[in-house]
């Protein structure tokens, strides 16, 4: 039993009538433990991750072949609303507030977050928010007339949701959700921030901390200044829409740029606290993977400072066609442009951590290689849209679609499965099969880019985006059909990734607190952890606490 | 052009050295157990690598730039055509004030050669939601929103048939709100602007089916929302109907303008493009014949 997960346990006892299911559920509601929290997060979203990808997979049916007939424009409109919204706040955010709540104590030698309480409301209070959105499904017509769930765009522009374009609740549904959600993200940052402030071992200083850890306090950072706008706006459309106030109601004078404003000052910060933890699990799994040590850390935490700093201050890259003037743009295109430097930055230190190191191809690292590859071209399609002309032309086309997946898909959700691979034998104390792993790599790989590579020509070709059916003869056809094609590779690749997860837990090898030969603390305590973590709260002299212990004759600490 | 080399050289470059990475350095099975060589970081590699990016950035800023204050500051030359394009959910309204021409989803222009330029001016605004007007061969995107003036230029120097749809999302039917910009030589956009000009209350006696046409469409619900200049019909929900019969298309591109379709459209929209803001009017078959056998009439 020694070696069992915790959730196994749960189901072995269960099975054997030890313990009657009415237990097992109440101890995971009712739990505080980081580490269950945490779990319930990565849960969550994984359940959001597959409800977002059958949408994703509805619409590329639909778009296959022009003029098809397959889904109505109401659905259509609600299926890309859905899978937005569902993907940002519910897959993206969670899954990074799981990792963090999981990683973040353990990282830094803490028995649990700070506020235990707290964090449990904040999972609670956001996966209700989740509910809550998909209840519209239920609502009005009920489910085969997909009830009424929003369809006015996971960016809400103004005046569509004013009460006159958008009777009814949907709207409503998609505005309560996300404030819900947005209350228990500001809690979790909170905690994240607290914890990593206050309560690190000894030894770890802030220019110790591991850089996941960093990056984690500062993506919560940016949460608190994030949110705050989102939950105003959300605050105004509700009073527009149930008191009559003309804040985005442009029938009695209100102001569509103004709802555009706040969204984005929220929706582009927002792209970046979903990157920089991808940016976080590749800091940490690359160089266990090279056999290095990461390249350049201070010039690391400086360029992650800087991104935070200079994201506030490029939304308006999402306005340029909204006609600001040629000031405007021209600011914030400068802005936009050099954020560009501390990515790039980044890259060339990772380049530069596996020049000369002895580079194991497992399965999280070659999951790594495929987000740095795609991270690359991600940011350059992003340095061509940023320059304003481009972006007059290109700006809500299918280009933008495939520019923002490859940040997505290609970056995060690559690093998202290294991320699982690496720390699942943490979690369950068993490894991933390496076979369906490499099967998983493969296939995903083969759909992402026949899906998102030739989504850029539609694009160039004058697709718009949000479109429900297209006219044959435009020449898009081809490119859709293969986009399609590429979608269904991503599904089989995926189901790999969830068949691994399941069987792994009771087949797995056994993994052994560190099956990586890795440095930081958590692979320091047996796998799983126990509830309390560390028994003797472990003390650091550098940055890779694991590596001093085994290399005794050339200790870290001497190079810092 | 320079964004894009420059996009492509450094995807080239780094590119490049990752693979080379990658493969050079891979683990071998022959290697020694032996870690490889810790090195730290480097404070020269990491400043260049700050700078040349840097300097890279400038570069590109100054040149976008350029061309952004240059596209603001092209003044009206006084042979340019105004027109004002007002978005509707899931229309477009042109109107020509130098003409007095009112039209609905297709647009005319004349061409203009770079030696005697006539270009059109565009004074864009909504009804109702945002929209946003893109015809990718003639020029970028620009958003038509409420209670907001946008402009911008068109200038083909080609004659033919430019297509282009509405880009920003405005609702159920976004998808068919698609458009349709007619660029033709200065002749032929006269005696376009001509023939839009005469009025469309024509002798109909000839015609008596159109003349009973008339009547059913100017006591139904049809005048709450259609203009037919000269008529009493002034309703300015849905599109001017004045010229119907010139036009290619119905409902803002999507359909075919045939006597059948325009039947179709008439007595069930929501068919032929669901979420259209037009109800079904009820008419019965010989009314919606009659009316039919009018609106072929209105050139
Ligand atoms: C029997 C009476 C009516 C007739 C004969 C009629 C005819 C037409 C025709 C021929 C079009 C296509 C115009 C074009 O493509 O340029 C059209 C579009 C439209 N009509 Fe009507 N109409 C009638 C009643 C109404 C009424 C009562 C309303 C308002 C409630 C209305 C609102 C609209 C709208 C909004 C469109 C644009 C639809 C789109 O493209 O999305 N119509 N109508
Ligand atoms: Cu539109």
């Amino acid at each position: 039993m020694a070696n069992a997960t915790p959730v196994m346990e749960a189901i072995d006892e269960t099975l054997a009538g030890k313990r009657p299911v009415f237990e097992v559920v109440y101890e995971w509601a009712t739990t505080v433990d980081h580490k269950k929290i945490g779990l319930m997060y990565i849960f969550l979203a994984l359940i959001f991750l597959i409800v977002a990808g059958i949408e994703a997979i509805l619409m590329r049916i639909q778009l296959a072949v022009p003029n098809n007939h397959f889904i109505s424009p109401q659905v259509f409109n609600q299926l890309f609303t859905m899978h937005g919204t569902t993907m940002v706040f519910f897959m993206g955010m969670p899954i990074l507030f799981g990792f963090g709540n999981y990683l973040v104590p353990l990282m830094i030698g803490a028995r649990d977050m700070a506020f235990p309480r707290l964090n449990a409301f904040s999972f609670w209070i956001s996966a209700f928010g989740g509910l809550l959105l998909y209840f519209s499904y239920f609502g009005a017509s009920g489910l085969y007339g997909a009830g009424s769930a929003p369809d006015v765009g996971w960016f809400a522009y103004a005046p569509l949701t004013a009460k006159v374009f958008s009777p009814g609740h949907s709207t409503d549904y998609w505005t309560l959700s996300l404030l819900l959600s947005g209350i228990g993200t500001i809690g979790t940052a909170l905690n994240i921030v607290t914890t990593t402030i206050c309560m690190r071992c000894r030894g770890m200083t802030m220019m110790r901390l591991p850089l996941l850890v960093w990056l984690f306090l500062i993506t919560s950072c940016m949460v608190f200044i994030a949110i705050g706008p989102l939950t105003a706006a959300q605050i105004m459309l509700t009073l527009d829409r149930y008191i009559g106030a003309h804040f985005f109601d442009t029938q009695a004078g209100g102001s569509a740029v103004l709802w555009m404003h706040y969204f984005w000052i929220f929706g582009h910060p927002e792209v970046y606290i979903l990157v920089l933890p991808a940016f976080a699990f590749v800091n940490e799994i690359v160089p266990v993977f090279s056999r290095k040590a990461i390249f350049g850390y201070p010039a690391m935490v400086a360029a992650t400072v800087a991104i935070g700093f200079i994201s506030l201050s490029v939304w308006a890259h999402h306005m340029f066609t909204v006609g600001l003037g040629a000031a405007g743009n021209t600011f914030f295109v400068f802005a936009t442009m050099v954020i560009s430097v501390p990515t790039g930055i980044k890259i060339f230190n990772w380049l530069a951590t596996i020049w000369g190191g002895k580079i194991h191809f497992a399965t999280p690292m070659i999951f790594c290689v495929g987000f740095l590859f795609q991270f690359l071209i991600a940011g350059l399609t992003g340095i061509m849209l940023s320059a304003a002309p481009f972006d007059w032309q290109l700006s809500a086309s299918y280009f933008v679609v495939a520019h923002f997946h490859y940040v997505l898909v290609g970056a995060i959700v690559f690093a998202l499965f290294a991320a699982f691979y690496y720390w699942y034998p943490k979690v369950t104390g068993r490894m991933m099969s390496e076979t369906l792993g490499k099967w998983h790599f493969w296939l995903f790989l083969i759909g992402f880019h026949l899906t998102f590579d030739f989504m850029h020509v539609p694009g160039l070709l004058g697709m718009p985006r949000r479109i429900y059916t297209y006219e044959a003869g435009r020449g898009w056809e081809m490119w859709n059909l293969i986009v399609g094609i590429g979608a269904i590779f991503q599904v089989v690749g995926t189901v790999c990734f969830i068949f691994n997860l399941i069987r792994s837990c009771f087949r797995g090898e056994i993994a052994g607190h560190d099956p990586w030969d890795a440095w930081t603390l958590e692979w320091a305590t047996p796998s799983p952890p126990p509830s309390y973590n560390f028994a003797i709260e472990p003390t650091v002299h550098s940055r890779r606490p694991l590596w001093d212990l085994k290399h005794p004759e050339d200790p870290d600490s001497d190079y810092e | 052009m320079l964004v894009l080399s420059i996009t492509a050289s450094i995807f080239l470059i780094v590119g490049g050295l990752l693979l080379y990475a990658l493969i050079r350095f891979r683990h071998r099975s022959t290697d020694s157990d032996r870690e490889p060589p810790q090195i730290y970081g480097s404070d020269q590699i990491e400043l260049a690598w700050t700078v040349i990016p840097i300097l890279i950035v400038v570069m590109l800023f100054l040149s976008t730039a350029r061309v952004i204050l240059g596209t603001e500051r092209i003044s009206k030359p006084t042979s340019a055509l105004d027109v004002t394009v007002i978005g509707h959910q899931f229309w477009w309204e042109y109107r020509y004030p130098k003409f007095g021409v009112v039209t609905a989803n297709e647009l005319h222009v004349p061409t203009s050669d770079p030696g005697n330029p006539t270009p059109t001016y565009l004074k864009m605004s909504s009804a109702d939601v945002s929209h946003s007007f893109w015809v990718p061969r003639l020029a970028g995107k620009m958003d038509l929103i409420p209670n907001r003036v946008n402009t911008m230029w068109i200038d083909p120097e080609q004659p033919g048939l430019y297509l282009g749809q509405c880009a920003q999302y405005c609702g159920t039917q976004h998808a068919k709100m698609l458009l349709r910009v007619y660029a033709q030589t200065p002749e032929d956009f006269a005696a376009w602007i001509k023939q839009q000009q005469k009025s469309a209350s024509q002798d109909l006696s000839s015609n008596t089916a159109a003349v009973e046409g008339q009547t059913v469409f100017l006591h139904n619900a049809c005048i709450n929302c259609h203009t037919v200049a000269g008529t009493i019909a002034t309703g300015r929900f849905g599109p001017d109907l004045t010229h119907l019969a010139s036009r290619d298309t119905l409902a803002s591109g999507p359909i075919q303008n045939t006597p059948e379709n325009l039947k179709n459209w008439i007595s069930d929209p929501n068919s032929m493009k669901p979420g259209a803001l037009m109800p079904s009017m009820h008419l019965s078959g010989h009314d919606l014949d009659a009316v039919t056998a009018y609106l072929i009439t209105l050139h």
